[in-house]
């Protein structure tokens, strides 16, 4: 248009229509049509009660219920106390993490298509052998599967599972964070080997490597530092769960805080909310210097 | 260059780190395998297997009644409903926070630096109000959802509505957090041309900031709202309503059946919840 012919003055040209504008418009008004009536629906449903929160009396009874919490409770006996929990929690999350990588690496050669039943590896094969392929199919969808129920059942519930199968204690929550962070490293880290470069394989291939060389050589040299990666961002999250598993009677933090709040000990509490602030710090700056150092 | 200058460079570069990263790893793998009282054997001794048995047994066949399914519509109804109240809360809490926490907005970098040049006391003013931003975000985000949930029902009492308020506090931490660092991942280019043309805060903030963040805010708030609707389903479990409650009664009970019931109730929930943010995301 910069450099178009003379405009006859007084025509008036309009400006390109955007290709799908109108459809976009319309769809994105009526997502916000939607918005407007599920939040509508969820304010009443949700028995929120903003302005009794606001109001003189809520605010006084939150605000008395903060000034409980205060002085934390820093005798010996507490304080040992909270290590303990602490400590135990970093144990539970430690391990969980642990068999959750241990879990995953298990499953995730299978449910990664490119290295188990197609792509560059399969391509040379007969496209005959069908009834080979479909066998791999199998094991494929499985792990798949297993991966999905692992994930979709919240830490929480797999807790609770875990405490009616082998009793109360850590080491049910080690479990359940376990089974689950599994299930999702376990898709983090099939995603990742879905995306590997295939150059270096073909290379590999190509020299006449066998497939368990190329994962060695070609596979596993790509993907571990984001490997790495994930797994250091799951235990951040895993040590936050640690901390509530014992609501459910799966030890840690968790355990001494249920006992602190159900017996009114709001002084115990603070102090053990505290430990809890601490951990999280802790283990995030521990997991970003690791990761500086791994990758 | 030679040989000798090779090895001598990768001699440099050696150090110490691994081998103390292995000395730590087995110390703390040691101490946590004895203290939470791993029992690897476990699930193939006859105590173990009776119980996984049990558990196994009791779930088939799930509990496919329409007395039990009818009463559990509400619940699920209810956990979505608290998710959604949740994120909203959390936006609330989370935007405002999450622009006072932004480095480049009010404290440093090329927007303030004619301001703030000679003037230590306005620059001192702001950087505390960055800090305690800083500071609550990360207090709300610190303190587990559940934590919160537990302290909620204390302060108003059992119901959804503290669950709306755990999910509230602890996910507006985390969304203030991420919206700061969205913040001050922006191109400061249109924002230097906004200021240069006489624009003051707010106009620079609508114009030049918002339009840069807002889809990677929209897209992030609603990953968090799939997070909080997993969330919600468990508070229930201290008693903030939702399919929690309901799982935990049918656990205690020794219910199997209804826990299948619920899990599967629960999948369901989560796999539409995520087919529909994903449909969202794609229209905006």
């Amino acid at each position: 248009m910069s450099s178009g012919s003379p405009r006859p003055a007084g025509v008036h040209i309009p400006w390109p229509a955007h290709p799908g504008r109108a459809g976009k418009n319309l769809s994105t008004r009526l997502v916000l049509v939607g918005l407007v009536i599920l939040l509508a629906w969820s304010y009443q449903g949700s028995a929120v009660r903003l302005g009794e929160l606001f109001s003189r009396e809520g605010g006084l009874q939150i605000l008395a219920y903060i000034a409980k919490l205060f002085p934390p409770d820093l005798s010996t006996a507490v304080l040992r106390e909270a290590t303990k929990g602490t400590v135990e929690t970093f144990a539970i999350s430690f391990m969980g993490t642990l068999l959750a990588v241990g879990i995953a690496l298990l499953v995730v050669f299978f449910a990664s298509r490119n290295l188990i039943f197609s792509g560059l590896l399969y391509e040379m094969e007969a496209k005959e052998q069908w009834r080979r392929q479909a066998l791999r199919f199998i094991p494929y969808l499985c792990a798949k599967g297993l991966l999905n129920l692992l994930r979709t059942i919240p830490e929480m519930v797999w807790a609770l599972i875990f405490v009616f199968l082998v009793g109360l204690g850590p080491f049910p929550g080690v479990l359940a964070l376990g089974v689950h962070t599994g299930g999702v490293l376990g898709k983090l880290f099939g995603e990742v080997l879905e995306d590997v470069d295939p150059q270096p394989i073909e290379a590999l291939q190509s020299t006449g490597a066998g497939r368990i060389q190329i994962l060695f050589y070609g596979i596993l040299p790509q993907v571990l530092p984001q490997f790495i990666s994930y797994t250091l961002y799951r235990w951040e999250v895993n040590i936050r769960v640690a901390a509530v598993l014992g609501f459910v009677g799966a030890g840690g933090l968790g355990q001494r805080i249920h006992i602190a709040i159900s017996l009114f000990l709001e002084n115990q509490l603070l102090t053990l909310i505290m430990a809890i602030y601490l951990l999280v710090t802790l283990v995030d700056y521990l997991s970003a210097y690791l990761r500086r150092k791994a990758i | 260059m030679n040989r000798q200058g090779l090895s001598s460079i990768s001699k440099d570069q050696k150090s110490l780190f691994p081998y103390l990263f292995a000395l730590f790893f087995g110390i703390a793998f040691i101490d946590s395998w004895r203290r939470v009282g791993i029992d690897p054997l476990f699930f193939f001794e006859r105590e173990g297997r009776d119980h996984l048995w049990k558990f196994i047994r009791g779930m088939f066949p799930p509990e496919l009644s329409w007395q039990f399914l009818s009463l559990m519509f509400q619940p699920t109804l209810e956990t979505i409903q608290i998710s959604v109240m949740g994120t909203v809360i959390a936006v609330v809490i989370g935007f405002p926070l999450g622009i006072l926490a932004t480095r480049t907005f009010s404290v440093s970098g090329i927007l303030n630096e004619a301001e703030l040049k000679g003037a230590p006391s306005r620059f001192a003013l702001r950087y505390c109000v960055y800090f305690c931003a800083r500071g609550i975000l990360s207090l709300f985000r610190s303190i587990p959802e559940f934590v919160w949930a537990f302290m909620f029902v204390r302060a108003v009492g059992l119901g959804p509505f503290p669950g709306v308020l755990a999910i509230g506090v602890a996910y507006g931490g985390m969304l203030g957090k991420v919206y700061s660092e969205i913040f001050e991942g922006v191109n400061e280019r249109p924002l230097e041309a906004l200021q240069s043309t006489g624009a003051n805060k707010v106009q620079t903030f609508c114009y030049g900031w918002l339009p840069q963040v807002l889809p990677n805010f929209v897209s992030y708030t609603l990953y968090r709202w799939e997070c909080a609707v997993r969330a919600s389903a468990i508070l229930g479990l201290v008693g903030a309503g939702g399919l929690g409650q309901q799982i935990e009664i049918s656990m205690r009970m020794f219910n199997f059946h209804e826990v299948l019931t619920l899990l599967v109730i629960l999948f369901v929930m989560v796999a539409a919840v995520d087919f529909v943010s994903a449909k969202v995301r794609s229209t905006l």
